[in-house]
């Protein structure tokens, strides 16, 4: 009988565990609310043949990067974050472990001048990436289940995509989470393990 | 120096919460008359610095003080006064200031008319409020310092919200805040008995009142965000199920429950310690509904800035104020058992029903809301709970309580002969069930299920609820405040619920591409885009559509949508062109410009009935408000108390 | 190298009236087209639909619902075209799976477990006393039917 009056306890105890158990882990970093998982780890990447930022008379198709392991990194001219991480790329890139490959896209579908802008910012930044690919029309970044750039995604020899890394990358980022993975991979480890 | 005297007031507040917290509980325990006459001084005292710190704020905000850390990121000099005042409360740290003040506020109205309640009571229910102020204080003070400066002071400020610069804001927050904090009344009441040992007929008559009046003002907060949601966001939505309205939603309805409940503990002192669990939870979901929309926990279009700390104190203060008052209610409210009886059917059954349905849809809403969250916990892939699910479930307890409200309305205590509703349930039935039929099929030609039973129960319970209000009148009776008060509210239902049927079923959109010259039809009225052109405003600059509305060519409403560029955060607002009406609105939101032609992408929606949603809760808001006003509340009577608890003897 | 600029940022343009154009005549499939914005989330935003949102992905996302609508694609199909690339949180109706049991089921248990509850307090009171209880009148000593 006495039961009954302390389930509204219970209850609410059980709740509260679980709201301080998750805060604790939202401040020690393990836990971001923000932070949706890529349905596309371990399935093949989405493939896109689009214009070149660097030479718009050629294509970046990526099946060309089939059977090597490489980097997607999706940016924009507009956007804050992926002008905070391209001295990060740079860097990232100088170490040439792997080949980055650029995807462009636009902010709006009223944006005419990201093409332009993206020549003018790699010309003047410095350009980390073996290839930029221009994503006109929004297709690929939904394709590549994008939803808030910077994104960058890591993909294995086979064509899969084996890691994704949301917000800007930092190098401790990239030493932390790509490079171990990148070495798993050269190693014939499975690819597609979550992150 | 105004802004450090803000500062130091609040600090003394926080003295004088604790003095009154003591005073009033130590010396309501110890029987100590000195003590807890020193009570209402001390509630006197808080309100006034309060109420001086929070006017500290204002100043800093109305001089452009930028270096206040706290106005340099709400506020701006290009912002108009009205605004600089409301962006007051326009982030966290100013708003719960402003939930401090709306808490002392109650403090005082509770102190100021409360003088015929016993000394011991009154006391103890003040020293509750005390211990709430303390932790409210520290938390400020703590975690949330709105006086906090900022050196070197900021050249300018980063400007208020452009969503929140309309007048909306100037009353949706301290109607909203109004009765969340006003929920720890009823709280502070049953902490009271709790710890008195005693429950009676005369306690559940004090409380009545002020759960009422909380019950309004926060009726009245959801409906204002829900409207204000409507008409600033522009895309024709006026309910969401986002977190920060079910925030509210839930002690909403828990409160509701209590409102019934307590009728029965009046009546006839039954389910005396299911109401002191009702009493306890609106403020308990009022402060979970705080920390969810201010821990950043949870995705909602209404976050305030999250931190992870502020998070953790706000879940510990909800943490000792839910779980103290729940240990005091496992301890001591088996001892309030009283064993009357009722008949299956009766009025005390129908609220037992009432009440039951109630806290379904309480959980329910719960339920959805927090799914999310412990989907996270467990590391599962993420999942949204949004208005498909929201809507279909509380359907489940939300039909029986609407087929029932009419009836139940009217039964009576203990033993309610049915048979003598016959006619008022033929009449009701028939309309409503007339009116089912009648209303799709005369203006849209179809319907649903669930439309008619919408429709039908709408007006058999608006029928139900001016049946004896009428009947009475006719027959030169005087019809008593209480039972006023219960048929506005309960026409107010009627109304809500045509509104959602209504409007839920036969809205419509459309997204549309127009040229000036061009139109579209939306439901039966054609929109015709006229014109585009400049409209700077204070702090914005702005293009302006001229768009018209017509029926069979009449002309009915010229609109003038707007999208507006916020010079200083530099975002872009649309604000909707809406044409409001009793029957039905229409409103016109401008997407983009799509080139030269001038052409731009619109949006034209048509909401029949929206009106009702909004009005049938002003009128909930409006009965509840009237049934507090009864007489026999306000009465001074000088009983003998008789203690149902055995523990200790009655304090006067 | 300038013509292909231009031929580019027209074809950019182009693509603009794409966007949020026309609405459909057909009125299933305007039915369909509004449920299905209101049933998908934007992920871009702080918790909004696609359908009450201008925002980038939003904008494109109707876009790519309205291509597929006129392609003659399910509300099956869209909806699996949209958790293949951004996972169950893009459903604002959560998928019925194992992990989502609770949810869908504890709706319907809370309701049976509370009308049990309310049959045996019924039941139980009805064979009570209807005596009133000493401090059940009225201050003006009445009983009976009020609020």
């Amino acid at each position: 009988m006495k039961l009954r009056f302390l389930l509204p306890l219970l209850i609410f105890g059980a709740l509260f565990a679980t709201f301080g158990f998750m805060l604790h882990r939202t401040e020690n970093g393990g836990y971001d609310p923000k932070i949706i998982q890529s349905p596309l780890l371990g399935k093949p990447a989405p493939a896109f043949r689009l214009i070149s930022v660097e030479d718009p008379t050629k294509f970046v198709d990526t099946r060309d990067y089939l059977g090597q392991i490489y980097v997607l990194n999706v940016w924009g001219t507009w956007c804050v974050g992926c002008r905070q991480e391209h001295p990060a790329l740079l860097e990232i890139a100088r170490q040439q472990l792997v080949p980055i490959v650029g995807l462009d896209t636009r902010q709006d579908s009223s944006d005419s001048n990201e093409l332009a802008n993206a020549q003018q910012w790699l010309s003047r930044l410095g350009n980390p990436y073996v290839a930029t690919a221009f994503d006109a029309d929004g297709r690929a970044a939904i394709d590549w289940g994008v939803y808030g750039a910077p994104e960058t995604f890591l993909i294995d020899a086979k064509g899969y995509v084996a890691y994704k890394h949301v917000g800007p990358l930092s190098v401790e980022a990239w030493q932390q989470k790509f490079v171990p993975r990148i070495e798993q991979l050269r190693a014939g480890s499975v690819a597609g393990s979550k992150p | 120096m105004i802004v450090e005297l803000g500062h130091f007031a609040l600090i003394l507040a926080l003295c004088m919460a604790t003095a009154q917290a003591f005073f009033g509980l130590a010396g309501a325990q110890m029987r100590h008359t000195q003590w807890m006459s020193a009570v209402r001084p001390a509630v006197a005292g808080q309100f006034v610095l309060v109420a001086l710190s929070f006017a500290c704020l204002v100043y800093a905000f109305e001089q452009n003080d930028f270096s206040v850390l706290y106005v340099a990121s709400t506020s701006n000099s290009e912002l108009p006064a009205i605004y600089r005042f409301t962006a007051v409360w326009g982030a966290h740290e100013g708003s719960m200031l402003l939930w401090m003040l709306v808490h002392v506020t109650w403090s005082m109205a509770v102190a100021a008319f409360s003088k015929q309640l016993p000394h011991g009571l009154i006391s103890r229910v003040l020293g509750v409020m005390g211990l709430l102020s303390v932790g409210y204080a520290l938390f400020i003070l703590l975690t949330s310092n709105p006086f906090e400066r900022l050196i070197p002071a900021a050249a300018d400020g980063r400007d208020l919200n452009p969503l929140l610069q309309d007048p909306a804001f100037l009353i949706h927050p301290p109607m909203l805040y109004l009765g969340y904090v006003g929920m720890a009344v009823p709280f502070a009441f049953a902490i009271a008995a709790l710890l008195e040992g005693k429950l009676d007929s005369a306690w559940a008559r004090w409380v009545r009142p002020w759960t009422n009046v909380a019950w309004m003002f926060l009726t009245i907060g959801i409906t204002l965000g829900s409207w204000w949601a409507y008409y600033e966001l522009g895309w024709g939505g006026w309910w969401f199920w986002d977190p920060s309205e079910n925030a509210p939603f839930m002690p909403w309805l828990v409160s509701t429950a209590l409102i019934h409940s307590l009728a029965v503990t009046e009546k006839r002192g039954l389910f005396k310690s299911w109401t002191l669990l009702l009493a306890i939870f609106p403020f308990s979901l009022s402060l979970l509904g705080t920390f969810i929309v201010r821990s950043g926990l949870l995705t909602s279009v209404h976050s305030f800035a999250s931190d992870p700390k502020r998070g953790l104190f706000i879940l510990g203060f909800l943490a000792i104020c839910v779980a103290g008052a729940l240990l005091l209610y496992a301890w001591r409210a088996p001892h309030f058992r009283s064993d009357a009886g009722f008949a299956g059917a009766s009025r005390e059954s129908f609220i037992l029903i009432n009440n039951a349905l109630l806290i379904v849809a309480a959980a329910i809403v719960l339920i959805g809301t927090m799914f999310p969250f412990f989907i996270d916990a467990f590391d599962l892939p993420k999942v949204s709970v949004g208005e498909p699910w929201f809507d279909a479930m509380i359907l489940l307890p939300a039909v029986p309580l609407l087929v029932l409200l009419a009836i139940g309305m009217r039964a009576s205590w203990k033993h309610a002969d049915l048979s003598k509703q016959r006619l008022s349930l033929t009449v009701g039935i028939t309309v409503g069930v007339a009116l089912a039929i009648l209303l799709p099929a005369a203006l849209y030609g179809y319907s649903s299920v669930l439309t008619s039973v919408g429709i039908a129960c709408g007006a058999w319970i608006a029928i139900s609820a001016l049946w004896d209000p009428i009947s009475r009148w006719r027959n030169g009776h005087t019809v008593s405040v209480a039972v006023l008060g219960m048929s506005i509210a309960h026409l107010g239902v009627a109304m809500f619920v045509l509104g959602v049927a209504v409007t839920k079923s036969y809205s419509d959109d459309r997204d549309i591409t127009l040229a000036p010259g061009e139109s579209a039809k939306v439901g039966i009225y054609d929109v015709r885009f006229v014109k585009i052109g400049d409209a700077p405003g204070p702090n914005y600059d702005a293009v302006e559509g001229e768009v018209i509305v017509e029926q069979d060519g009449k002309h009915i409403a010229t609109l003038h949508p707007q999208k507006r560029f916020y010079r200083v955060q530099r975002n872009v607002l649309t604000e909707a062109g809406i044409l409001a009406g009793w029957h039905r609105h229409i409103s016109v939101s401008m997407g983009e410009s799509l080139g030269g032609s001038g052409a731009w992408s619109m949006r034209l929606m048509y909401r029949p009935l929206l009106r009702f949603v909004w009005l049938g809760a002003m009128f909930m808001a409006f009965g509840g408000f009237v049934a507090a006003l009864d007489r026999r509340y306000r009465k001074v009577t000088v009983r003998a108390d008789e203690p149902l608890a055995t523990s200790t003897a009655p304090v006067n | 190298m300038k013509k292909l600029l231009l031929l580019v940022s027209l074809l950019v343009s182009n693509s603009l009236f794409a966007i949020d154009g026309e609405s459909f005549d057909d009125p299933a499939l305007h039915a369909r087209y509004r449920k299905l914005t209101h049933e998908l989330r934007c992920l871009q935003c702080q918790n909004e639909t696609i359908g009450d949102s201008n925002a980038t992905l939003a904008k494109d996302l109707r876009r790519e619902l309205r291509a597929m609508l006129l392609a003659g694609k399910s509300d099956a199909e869209i909806q699996q075209f949209m958790t293949d690339r951004y996972g169950d949180f893009v459903l604002y109706r959560p998928p019925v799976a194992t992990r989502t049991l609770t949810l869908w089921l504890a709706p319907g248990i809370v309701l049976v477990g509370a009308g049990i509850a309310v049959f045996f307090i019924i039941r139980r009171r009805g064979s009570q006393s209807f005596d009133d209880l000493p401090d059940d009148k009225n201050p003006d000593g009445s009983t009976g039917a009020a609020p």
